[in-house]
């Protein structure tokens, strides 16, 4: 039987403010154990929350890069569990009246442009961090984390395969990071997806029972867990057995997913507006506001980047997979004005370099003016794209400007007519038989005259005015 | 008289005319304490020691002629107030030992006004009861007759108050926690608008009506405390930035040309006939005082008790589950597992009427209870706050007796939940409704128990509380008694 399958992702993202939602204290990762919290985070009694306005905008900001509506009145919730690392009993997020909703943003499905919805963004605090001793029967409690501004983002049920998540997500954390409001660290936990799969027969309409699965801390392992999770429901299915409706854990080192808990056990959270806080209100002069600051998005500027500097898509696509990487790109081409040229260095050797590191441009020793300088000087014929190829290398390593290298090196090509004219001549007048057979035919011997003054140059001769110096000198 | 037995305004007279020591002042009030207290309980916890550096530091400052609102004025503090470095239980044995590292943001404004502290007083467990009966620390009584309850949540500051144990002090009331231990212990209690006095550093019932207000010995001290506690506060959400008014300026103002609506509602079957004889009596001196008291109807008072049965142990269930043996306060020993720590933790921290009040929010929040309970009791809330609205348009203020009753008898109502509920049905609706009311002595029952009068007024008219109620105070003349302790 062939099935569909049908993906759904919730997202969680960590707002890069300095200060937690609903208290002063920071958000900065690490630090001793409960350094960074106050009265108000650690849930004392009687303390009360005041909402930090700049998590309001970093969330308009993704709302509106991912075309959603905002809300003009929008509240907070109690969502009320038991945990230990939850110190209120509750966590303060959005349920009934979210902060934005019916957004999507666009794929590319086999050349085909793909909307994905986006049901709703909504804003909430984080928890803390359990950490249990292994040596006694202890557990001890970090809340450095909690109070941390996080926003929700949840999908509808459009994705139709693993990739498609992974895209998906791909887009979704570059636009976060384009728009500097997440630094999406996945690792550190800045960046976290669950994902809702299943499956259907082809052709059927209602969605099959699905499964929530969480602890996926890479784009590959959703990716993979999904992988898993689909060829498990399949299996079930065409083994006559039922899906169970549950939440599922990744295991990463199995590369399985395991039942966490059923429908069953399932929370009631048992919502209700916040008390301690007020709806937030947000009219059109707060949006037109947020709207006029909001950067260029990686769509935007990988069509600009295509139409404007006349480069490939595919080339665009990479430039602009890192904000930092296309700011590079444009400072290059607005100091050299050859954007291919730009384009071949930085995806050919600069992206090289910095990969066998594991760099990011950011860390990249070669600054554009430099680099831009080297293309330039190739342009002029100062230098050979051959010199050049060494040359970067050594600005690489060293961080020198191409100037300095070749000053340091001698490495200045020879396109002073005179000076090869003279060399030509000597070769030619050392080299008879050959210039002979040339001139009875051999034009193959054209590149073991190259190659003599190439020699006699030590490579620094300009390709070019060789080849036409030697073309009208061996013709005699 | 005695120091202890003066008010605020007496008191600062005497202070400013250099013939009182704020020392004085406080080994007067602590005697008092030596002498009654035993027998009252209105404290949780003394605070002596801190009481007496604070009068030296006023004597000094008094000295120096710095001389502030509250300065050396000993003023007690119900024990829901957080105190930095001074522990804090709500009554309760699951924060017996908390001791807050923050002060509240009254602590703070009272301190800057120049009052010293007391102490902290006894009250029903996280304020839930009307007869401070629910304590952890055992009951307080009635300093008018010892056999019964002072009213509640706020006992314990409505006590100290009459029984001359302070001058004045801080309750908080959530449906009449201020008002209806005020009307039966013969003092003058103001619940403020909602938002207009700061909840930090109230340890929360339910949110969305608790405020803080004062317990004086008459309505001049209830402006004057009002004047320190009143105004905004940016740590707080709901905190409403509206200007204050001096408040001691509407008191001895008339009334001339006011209308003082009389809520039919509110004059039913099964008020004590005592009481509601002495509210007339009340409506008799506010004519002849230059009001027209016109008839009123604010036709959802009949679902005010139920929902706010709903709404206020709702926000508790959520509110309480702080309380869970990690942090702070009490954990119970010997626990198996996680969940076996909560249980143990709750079940022995909590008292029967907090738990009662905790599963019924908790029902009522429940998926698929929702909406025919909690979002059903948001909307009669909103019904009720209409009510209002519309009384407004035909009255200044609204008179109503505080109680149903005069205090009763310690015992009488704890195996009854419902009738003890229901001794806060007048006191509810201005928690609902998010507006302010004053409760202030209207007289005595034959067996000498206190009758208490309540006013109500539109959102941030205090001032209008003031005015009328210390109209009313001037012109009922109603005997000074003290209670024969
Ligand atoms: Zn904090």
């Amino acid at each position: 039987m062939e099935f569909e399958i049908v993906i759904g992702l919730e997202v969680h993202a960590q707002m890069l403010t300095e200060t937690k939602i609903f208290c002063g204290c920071s958000t900065k990762f690490g630090g001793a154990p409960n350094s960074h919290t106050c009265p108000v985070c650690i849930g004392m009694p009687g303390v009360l929350p005041v909402l930090n306005k700049k998590v309001v905008e970093f969330a308009m900001k993704m709302a509106l890069a991912t075309n959603c509506e905002i809300n003009k009145s929008c509240e907070f919730a109690r969502k009320n569990y038991f945990y230990p690392d939850l110190p209120k009993g509750y966590q303060i997020s959005q349920y009934a009246y979210p902060l934005a909703e019916h957004g999507h943003i666009s794929l590319d499905v086999n050349g085909e442009q793909k909307k994905i919805g986006i049901t709703r963004i909504h804003m909430e605090e984080d928890a803390g961090k359990l950490m249990h001793d292994e040596h006694n029967p202890a557990s001890y409690v970090d809340l450095n984390r909690t109070g941390v501004p996080l926003i929700e983002i949840v999908s509808e049920p459009d994705m139709r395969s693993s990739d498609e998540a992974a895209d998906y997500l791909r887009r979704l954390h570059e636009i976060l990071v384009y728009l500097e409001i997440c630094d999406g660290n996945m690792e550190e936990g800045s960046f976290r997806c669950d994902a809702n799969v299943s499956i259907r027969p082809m052709g059927q309409k209602e969605f099959g029972t699905r499964t929530e699965l969480k602890n996926m801390n890479s784009f590959r392992n959703v990716q993979r867990a999904l992988e898993y999770e689909i060829k498990r429901q399949q299996y079930l299915v065409e083994n006559g057995e039922t899906v169970i409706q549950e939440t599922r854990l990744w295991d990463d080192a199995q590369g399985a997913t395991n039942s966490m808990r059923s429908k069953e056990e399932a929370h009631d959270y048992r919502y209700f507006p916040d008390p301690d806080l007020v709806p937030i209100l947000v009219d059109d002069a707060w949006v037109e506001k947020i709207k006029k600051d909001l950067p260029e998005l990686p769509l935007a500027k990988r069509e600009r980047f295509v139409n404007d500097y006349q480069i490939p898509a595919y080339d665009a696509g990479v430039l602009t997979a890192d904000k930092a990487l296309a700011n590079y790109y444009e400072e290059v081409v607005k100091l050299c004005s050859q954007p291919k040229a730009a384009s071949n260095w930085i995806m050919g050797d600069v992206m090289r370099f910095l990969n066998e590191e594991k760099k990011s441009i950011r860390e990249c020793p070669i600054t554009a003016k430099s680099l831009a300088d080297m293309i330039r000087l190739i342009e002029e014929g100062t230098i050979s794209g051959k010199m050049a190829k060494e040359i970067v290398e050594d600005m690489y390593k060293t961080g020198k400007s191409p100037q300095t290298i070749i000053e340091e090196k001698g490495l200045v090509q020879i396109t002073d007519e005179g000076e090869l004219i003279k060399s030509i001549t000597s070769i030619i007048e050392a080299n008879p038989g050959q210039l002979a057979d040339y001139r009875g035919g051999k034009e193959k011997l054209f590149g073991f005259f190259v190659g003599q003054v190439m020699k006699a140059t030590k490579g620094k001769a300009n390709p070019q005015l060789v080849n036409d110096l030697l073309k009208k000198m061996l013709a005699g | 008289m005695e120091l202890h037995q003066l008010t605020i305004h007496e008191l600062q007279e005497k202070i400013r005319s250099g013939s009182v020591s704020a020392t004085q002042i406080t080994e007067s009030v602590f005697s008092r304490i030596d002498a009654v207290e035993e027998r009252v309980h209105s404290y949780i916890r003394m605070m002596k020691e801190e009481a007496f550096a604070a009068a030296a530091k006023a004597d000094e400052n008094i000295k120096k002629g710095d001389i502030k609102p509250l300065t050396g004025i000993p003023i007690a503090l119900k024990d829901i107030v957080c105190t930095k470095g001074i522990a804090t239980t709500c009554g309760s044995h699951i924060l017996h030992n908390f001791v807050p590292p923050y002060n509240a943001t009254v602590v703070e404004k009272l301190t800057d006004a120049g009052a010293l502290f007391v102490g902290k007083t006894n009250m029903d467990e996280f304020a839930m009861g009307s007869s401070t009966e629910t304590s952890w620390f055992g009951p307080t009584r009635n300093p008018w007759d010892l056999e019964r309850i002072p009213g509640g949540s706020s006992g314990g500051s409505a006590t100290a108050v009459a029984a001359d144990e302070c001058i004045a002090s801080i309750g908080s009331d959530t449906g009449g926690s201020i008002r209806q231990p005020a009307a039966l212990c013969g003092v003058v209690g103001m619940k403020p608008t909602y938002g207009r006095v700061s909840r930090f550093g109230l340890i929360a019932f339910a949110s969305s009506l608790d405020q803080i207000g004062p317990f004086t010995k008459d309505v001049e001290d209830c402006a004057i405390m009002m004047n320190v506690l009143a105004g905004y506060d940016p740590k707080e959400s709901t905190s409403v930035p509206t200007e204050v008014p001096d408040y001691r300026q509407f008191a001895g103002r008339d009334i001339q040309g006011w209308k003082i609506g009389i809520p039919k509602e509110y004059f039913v079957e099964g008020i004590d006939p005592e009481v509601n004889a002495a509210i007339q009596k009340t409506i008799a001196v506010i004519e002849q005082s230059g009001g027209q008291c016109v008839d009123i109807s604010l036709p959802h008072t009949q679902y005010c008790v139920a929902t706010y049965y709903i709404i206020a142990p709702a926000e508790a269930s959520s509110n309480l589950a702080r309380y869970d043996g990690v942090k702070y306060g009490l954990r119970a020993a010997d626990v198996r597992d996680l969940l076996d720590m909560y249980k143990k933790t709750r079940m022995q921290g909590f008292g029967a009427e907090v738990k009662r009040r905790i599963m019924i929010g908790t029902y009522a929040l429940s998926a698929g209870y929702y909406d025919a309970y909690y979002k059903k009791a948001s909307q009669v809330r909103a019904l009720i706050k209409r009510d209002f609205e519309e009384a407004w348009k035909k009255c200044d203020v609204i008179l109503t007796p505080t109680t149903p009753t005069p205090a009763f008898k310690i015992g009488e109502k704890t195996d009854d939940p419902l009738q003890m509920y229901l001794s806060d049905i007048f006191t509810i609706s201005a928690n609902l409704a998010g507006i302010p009311g004053i409760s202030l002595p209207c007289g005595f029952t034959s067996g000498g128990l206190p009758i208490g009068v309540q006013f109500l007024a539109s959102h941030f008219e205090e001032g209008k509380l003031i005015q009328i109620a210390s109209a009313y105070e001037k012109n009922a003349k109603i005997e000074k008694r003290r209670p024969a302790l």
